[in-house]
């Protein structure tokens, strides 16, 4: 009889002490997926930041370089196609996102192997990613020319005919319409900007576009490819670790895989505003 | 998850993976046709068809997130309170796209008046006494 009562006391304090007398998760969530939730609303909290503030400059500007027309180059010599290539990355890590639930899954029926391999298979999409992003951005810098200062990405405010062709795609005699962009070609490291006439009869040079496109771009995109780095690095430490089946010994199982998992789908769900703020809208 | 098996589970991973690909490409498409890449170019006049092709493309990805969310990430297995303290703060944000909108606009509004003062000379007779940047109340007006 005496026992009984002990082992019924101390069954007590276990489940159905106050919420203030601890051994009673909050939210039934663990303490490591409950601050990855917190830690990921701060740094959405930090990219909506960047975005707003993206937004906020280009309805300040008289003119903005039109997305389709500076992003429209792909690898291998692609011309004039208008955000193939950012749409072939948004699939990339699109389906980066599939393989890393595809290798939650796994941990949670302690597959060991089956989370190593869907988790190499993620790792493969981010590095895909980063070497896209890699190209695109050097393609920017080196061969357009555009930097945090400067950028030769214009918009014509008005229609004409210009008075001299740059080399590229334009030459003496081409007319315009207003809202049409064009790029500030340089030559033997000068930026040299074409001579037009508008329809008013008024020679004119072509203006360089506002600078904040250029410093925006190259920050916030930056800073979500540090995330996708730093979410690589991650990832192959916990790959490493499964592998060597550190998981198969802890109460937890694979939480740790469940926590990268829920950062690399927020590396994902941030590309789906980065990509409509920076290239669909 | 939970009470499903894990053949349907799996089936649902890839169910989820064709559906953001395929709205991926719709939005693709919306944007391109707004940009006038699909053969018809909408003029900068008909403003109502340009507002309608930008709230697609926020409606798609919005709900791009919501799925992101709550398949891949398991909100939808996360009890009420997580669920309410990760995603009732984000609302917070609504207001702050209104009111930094508001004030990108009324930046541009401004550019004009900033431009007039830069051009100004020095010895402008119609200076104010102090160089001051405050003008008549019409000249806000918008």
């Amino acid at each position: 009889m005496a026992t009984e009562t002990v082992v019924k006391h101390d069954h007590h304090d276990e489940t159905e002490g106050g919420a203030w007398d601890g051994g009673k998760r909050p939210f039934e969530a663990s303490y490591g997926k409950l601050m990855m939730w917190y830690f990921l609303l701060s740094d959405a909290f930090t990219f909506a930041g960047f975005l707003i503030a993206y937004g906020t400059l280009r309805f300040s500007s008289a003119t903005w370089p039109v997305p389709d027309f500076v992003f429209s180059t792909t690898p291998f010599g692609g011309h004039g196609l208008p955000l193939i290539f950012v749409t072939f990355m948004s699939f990339l890590l699109i389906i980066s996102s599939v393989t890393m639930v595809r290798g939650v899954q796994e941990g949670h029926r302690e597959n060991k192997r089956g989370v190593v391999f869907w988790m190499f298979l993620t790792i493969i999409g981010g590095i895909g990613f980063l070497s896209c992003q890699a190209w695109e951005w050097n393609n920017l810098i080196n061969v357009e020319h555009m930097s945090v200062t400067v950028n030769p990405f214009g918009t014509h405010v008005e229609s004409g005919t210009y008075l001299e062709g740059d080399g590229h795609d334009i030459n003496a005699g081409d007319s315009f319409a207003k809202g049409d962009s064009y790029l500030i070609h340089q030559h033997n490291g000068e930026f040299h900007p074409l001579k037009y006439k508008t329809d008013a009869g008024v020679e004119k040079q072509q203006e360089f576009g506002p600078k904040a496109f250029g410093a925006l771009f190259f920050f916030i995109t930056g800073f979500h490819g540090f995330h996708v780095l730093s979410g690589v690095v991650f990832l192959i430490i916990i790959m490493i670790n499964a592998a060597s089946g550190l998981y198969v010994e802890r109460k937890n199982g694979y939480e740790m895989v469940e926590k990268v998992g829920l950062y690399w789908h927020f590396v994902d769900l941030v590309w789906v505003f980065v990509f409509l703020v920076f290239y669909l809208l | 998850m939970g009470h499903k098996s894990y053949e349907e589970s799996i089936k649902d991973v890839y169910k989820g993976l064709v559906l953001l690909a395929v709205v991926t490409l719709i939005e693709v498409g919306i944007s391109l046709f707004g940009k006038g890449h699909l053969g018809y170019k909408p003029s900068p006049e008909m403003g109502w068809l340009l507002a309608l092709v930008a709230i697609g493309l926020i409606v798609l990805s919005l709900y791009k997130a919501y799925f992101i969310i709550y398949e891949f990430m398991h909100m939808s297995s996360e009890v009420r309170g997580l669920r309410l303290t990760v995603l009732m703060p984000c609302l917070l944000l609504v207001w702050a796209v209104i009111a930094f909108f508001q004030e990108g606009n009324s930046w541009f509004e401004r550019r004009d008046l900033i431009k007039q003062k830069n051009e100004r000379s020095i010895n402008d007779k119609k200076m104010d006494v102090q160089g001051s940047l405050i003008q008549k109340e019409e000249t806000y007006q918008m």
